[in-house]
């Protein structure tokens, strides 16, 4: 098996064009936040539309899966990321090459820059061949390095970049500089001056003493008078210099195309990577989801919010994990239950865990069975235009008959509040009708909701609903259970929170 | 170079921290006084004279060597105190040279360190001189070493090398340097050159031949109109001789670190001579204890007086004798205005001084070091808030706890009496007790009759009784003899002397 990218499993599976608008769903479940922080200082990578492209290929969600296996060996992941650091260095060698004036200049940092490559492809290569890796990606990767690396263009490259930085480096040259004169002439050998000082006064010497070494910026570029000095030195070396400019000129397109592109899509892999150890060191855990296909039977223990999670482990505040599962012919969550309970935070995982299981990545959970969908939808409740209550509900049954209009049977379809702009009878028919029609479809699905009618429509449903503490009502556990809707508890908190209660109201008419 | 006059083997720190609940003592030993006696208005000399005396040593053999010293210093106190102005001018000379915003500039940091230099080898060879001239006035091991090494590291070899390098560093014919090539072929590395070992004494020739015309060596000359030549030449310029600058200005620390220790360390000695010279006219005796191991239950003196008390009423005061061998619990009992806290004020006083290496404040002294002195005083601000007052001591008594160890010694004055007598002492019962057992020695002023006395009826040999002297009229001599203790204070004593004072005044 010939490699071509590490993230798709052939040329032919290679996405011919980049997405860069990201799918509509993204901000209704975080998505955006969570790509956000996981891409975040690598944005010269420009990882996003990697992550805008689901797959909807079992093999191909595989093959990602067991790449990233192979990355959580913490000293693989250290090497390929020590890889891409040689690589950047590269890259930013060439881009000062690009910015200096003098050619003499400009030579040196181009060599320096295919020195780093060099260093960047060996190391790629030795590490791979002494890493136990087992996935089909790095397996390929693996062999293409090897046969790379023995390739005469290559080792020929190799021989005479190192050649040119030995002779350069070993370049020694002497200025007298007195009055307005400078003499540059070859190296004769002399004392250091400032060692014949420190020696004088050792006898006085106490410990670290202060540094008084004035620090020079040093700045790429060079002034004419450095530049007229390098000239002469040049000079006073003439084959070593037309060496370096003949190589430059042979050597300029020494970049491999598979190897760049390694770099840049392995970076897809750490930076998910990276978020998930940040992640586990608050105490959560992240699992590889079995992806059913056949049928609906899901679940995911202890699964969370990557988005919500990535926000209280910052602030260092404990993150609540939700189990759930489906079976037989169960299709949907309605969530009912106190608001601040969680039922955003549940509708919002169940998505984000699909979609992520869909780019091959490990999700949050313990273990997890997930459905590649073919279509992801969510509606959300919109803030626009309060003033018309008519128009926003005319506004959602619009956006909801297109999602219908589109949706399958493979498809997920997210439902938070809706129909909370109009009456309550209204509500309950509207969402009725609604509820029906998802059922009717066969699609997977989560609904917010405070309509608790929505909740016993069939077998298709299932309910669930947000928790208090017992004997607490005002205190939420944030845990989301099987259990059938009541308006009590909500009604409670509600309450509660606005201190409307019978105790509460005893308290504050007291003063 | 180290000057060694406070360690045999070590530095001086004056900003050595200050032992646990120094802070106290200080309080309560009215140390300030014997600082201030010490300094003589110089700032400097009370910070070391404080450190010196709170952060004592607790080896005989490191006490007596600073006594040597101190002996010396006694017998030769002209000489060291010349030392001291040498000390002092070399440093507060060094800050006169402001390095102000041009240490950005190598030829800045030169310029001003070869300044620095040459008023520094003048110092260095004063100090010489005094060495050359009085060294053999001096039989401290201490100063011995120090003479001796001024000796050998200040030659006359070593001054001329010092001018030397005075003149070189000015650069008279040209700055040599040695570079390579840098990133991106910029020149890196500059180290300035001087000439091989064998052409040192004739650099011009070697430059010359050097730099003789040849034909791989060119040059650039930079017409006078290229300011911004001239800009890059003074930066390549000063790029070679930043090593060296740094060099200079690192030696110049070095021999201003050996001045400020000299300086510190010489300060000491200098806060005990205006002490004795405070004391000497009093008639105040002062003697040289001898500092015992720790753990040896010694301690034993005559004609200790509070050294503080004497300072401050500029008077011979009451000294008492005392021959404690063998105990570790001192209680005191007796008298109002007896003489009671100066006596423990003056144990602790003279505790100090001992493991500074001063003199005592007695005719003779001798006690075994201790590992950390602590006092626990009454303290008088807090009278009014009498509730608050029990949990305030105890507090403390906690904070001293943490601290305490085997061979500590505990001054308490009049502790535990925030509260009625029967719990005050068996509070103090029960500290004492568990102290003793630790192996701490504690000496306490007390008006608790029930702890003084209970102490007293278990007849331990290693307690001893201290009652304040009065004598049959109600005099007091402020003279401590052995005795069971009295139930009584005499604070009656003391309300008829002020009370008939009252009488015949109104008559």
């Amino acid at each position: 098996m010939s490699f071509y990218s590490i993230l798709f499993t052939s040329e032919t599976d290679y996405p011919k064009a980049e997405t860069r608008e990201e799918p509509a769903f993204f901000t209704d479940l975080n998505l955006d936040q969570i790509v956000g922080a996981v891409t975040a200082g690598r944005e010269e990578y420009d990882l996003k539309p990697f992550f805008f492209m689901p797959l909807h290929d079992t093999a191909a969600i595989i093959y990602r899966q067991e790449i990233m296996r192979d990355l959580e060996n913490a000293d693989l992941c250290g090497r390929i990321k020590a890889f891409g650091q040689r690589m950047r260095a590269m890259r930013e060698h060439i881009a000062q090459a690009d910015k200096l004036r003098y050619e003499h200049q400009k030579e040196r940092w181009f060599l320096d820059a295919v020195a780093i490559y060099c260093d960047a492809v060996d190391s790629l290569a030795g590490d791979l061949a002494g890493a136990a890796v087992e996935s089909p990606g790095f397996l390929a990767l693996n062999e293409y390095m090897l046969d790379y690396t023995r390739s005469t263009g290559y080792t020929s490259l190799r021989t005479a970049t190192k050649k040119l930085q030995a002779e350069l480096a070993a370049v020694r040259y002497s200025l007298l500089v007195k009055d307005n004169t400078i003499r540059v002439r070859r190296y004769e050998p002399g004392v250091d001056y400032s060692a014949v000082v420190e020696e004088r006064f050792a006898n006085f010497k106490q410990g670290a003493a202060k540094n008084y070494l004035v620090r020079y910026c040093e700045y790429p570029d060079m002034n004419h008078i450095e530049a007229a000095i390098l000239e002469l030195v040049a000079k006073l070396h003439p084959e070593l210099f037309s060496s370096l400019e003949q190589y430059c000129a042979a050597n300029v397109d020494y970049l491999d195309r598979t190897i760049a592109r390694f770099d840049r899509e392995v970076q897809f892999y750490t930076a998910y990577l990276e978020q998930v150890a940040r992640l586990r060191r608050a105490g959560l855990k992240f699992c590889y989801p079995q992806i059913c296909t056949a049928d609906k039977e899901i679940y995911d223990n202890e699964g969370f919010d990557m988005a919500l999670a990535h926000k209280l482990s910052t602030e260092h505040s404990p993150i609540v994990g939700n189990d759930f599962y489906l079976q037989g012919r169960e299709r949907i969550f309605v969530v009912t239950g106190p608001n601040q309970g969680g039922k955003t935070t549940f509708a919002r995982t169940f998505g984000q865990l699909h979609y992520l299981a869909s780019l091959g990545l490990p999700v949050p959970g313990r273990e997890a069975r997930l459905f590649l969908f073919d279509r992801l939808f969510t509606h959300f409740e919109r803030e626009e235009d309060i003033a018309n209550l008519h128009g926003k509900l005319q506004d959602e049954l619009v956006r909801i008959r297109g999602i219908l209009g589109q949706a399958t049977a493979d498809s997920i379809i997210i439902i938070n509040e809706i129909f909370t702009s109009t009456t309550l009878g209204d509500a309950v028919l509207l969402g009725k009708r609604i509820m029906e029609k998802i059922i009717a479809l066969d699609s997977l699905g989560v609904c917010v909701t405070f309509i608790d009618e929505l909740a016993t429509l069939g077998e298709k449903t299932v309910s669930v609903a947000s928790t208090v503490v017992p004997g607490n009502p005002a205190e939420r556990t944030y845990k989301i259970v099987r259990r059938p809707a009541d308006g009590l508890a909500h009604a409670i908190s509600v309450a509660e929170k606005y201190r409307l209660t019978y105790g509460c109201l005893k308290e504050r008419m007291r003063t | 170079m180290k000057a060694f006059l406070m360690h045999s083997d070590r530095d001086f720190d004056p900003q050595e921290k200050l032992p646990a609940k120094a802070e106290a003592l200080v309080q309560d030993l009215e140390l300030g006084t014997l600082f201030s006696a010490m300094a003589q208005d110089d700032k400097f000399l009370y910070e070391v004279a404080k450190t010196a005396v709170l952060c004592g040593m607790d080896d005989p053999g490191a006490i007596r060597y600073r006594q040597d010293i101190l002996q010396d210093c006694l017998r030769n106190p002209g000489v060291v105190r010349d030392m001291y102005r040498i000390a002092v001018e070399a440093v507060e000379g060094e800050k006169k040279h402001y390095f102000g915003l041009l240490n950005k500039y190598p030829s800045w940091v030169l310029s001003r360190s070869l300044d620095v230099l040459r008023m520094f080898a003048g110092m260095l060879r004063k100090l010489r001189d005094t060495a050359d001239e009085h060294g053999g006035d001096f039989a401290s091991e201490g100063f011995r070493t120090l003479f001796a090494m001024l000796d050998r590291e200040l030659t006359d070899e070593y001054f001329a090398h010092i001018q030397e390098h005075l003149r070189d560093l000015k650069f008279p014919e040209g700055v040599l340097i040695s570079a390579a090539l840098g990133q991106g072929n910029k020149g890196a590395e500059y180290v300035l050159r001087a000439p091989p070992d064998a052409e040192r004494h004739d650099n011009m020739r070697w430059l010359k031949r050097l730099f003789a015309p040849k034909k791989d060596a060119y040059t650039i000359v930079i017409h006078e109109r290229d300011e911004a030549g001239a800009r890059a030449l003074s930066d390549l310029k000063n790029r070679g001789i930043n090593l060296v600058a740094n060099a200079l200005a690192q030696a110049n620390d070095h021999i201003l670190s050996f001045f400020t220790m000299l300086r510190t360390e010489l300060a000491f000695y200098v806060g005990c001579l205006n002490l004795h010279r405070l004391l000497a006219p009093l008639g105040e005796p002062v003697c040289f204890p001898a500092p015992l191991a720790p753990g040896e239950r010694r301690h034993s003196f005559a004609g200790l007086y509070d050294v503080c008390l004497a300072l401050t009423m500029a008077e011979r005061v009451v000294g008492n004798d005392f021959a404690g061998d063998g105990k570790d619990l001192v209680i005191i009992t007796g008298a109002n205005q007896g003489g009671k806290s100066t006596f423990l004020r003056s144990i602790g006083l003279a505790q100090l001084m001992m493991q500074s290496g001063m003199f005592a404040p007695a005719e003779s002294f001798r006690a075994a070091v201790c590992d950390g002195l602590f006092t626990h005083y009454k303290r008088e601000e807090d009278a009014a808030m009498n509730s608050g007052k029990l949990d305030e001591e105890l507090g403390r008594m906690s904070g001293i706890v943490d601290h305490l160890r085997a061979n500590s010694l505990v001054l308490f004055n009049e502790s535990f009496a925030a509260t009625n007598e029967r719990e005050g002492a068996e509070i103090a019962r029960q500290i004492v007790c568990a102290l003793l057992e630790q192996g701490v020695k504690v000496f306490f002023v007390t008006h608790l009759y029930e702890f003084a006395h209970g102490m007293y009826t278990q007849k331990m040999a290693n307690a001893i009784f201290l009652l304040a002297e009065r004598q049959p009229d109600g005099d007091r001599t402020f003279k401590l003899f052995p005795g069971e203790p009295l139930q009584t204070s005499f604070g009656d004593d003391l309300y008829n002397k002020i009370f008939r004072e009252d009488a015949h005044g109104n008559t």
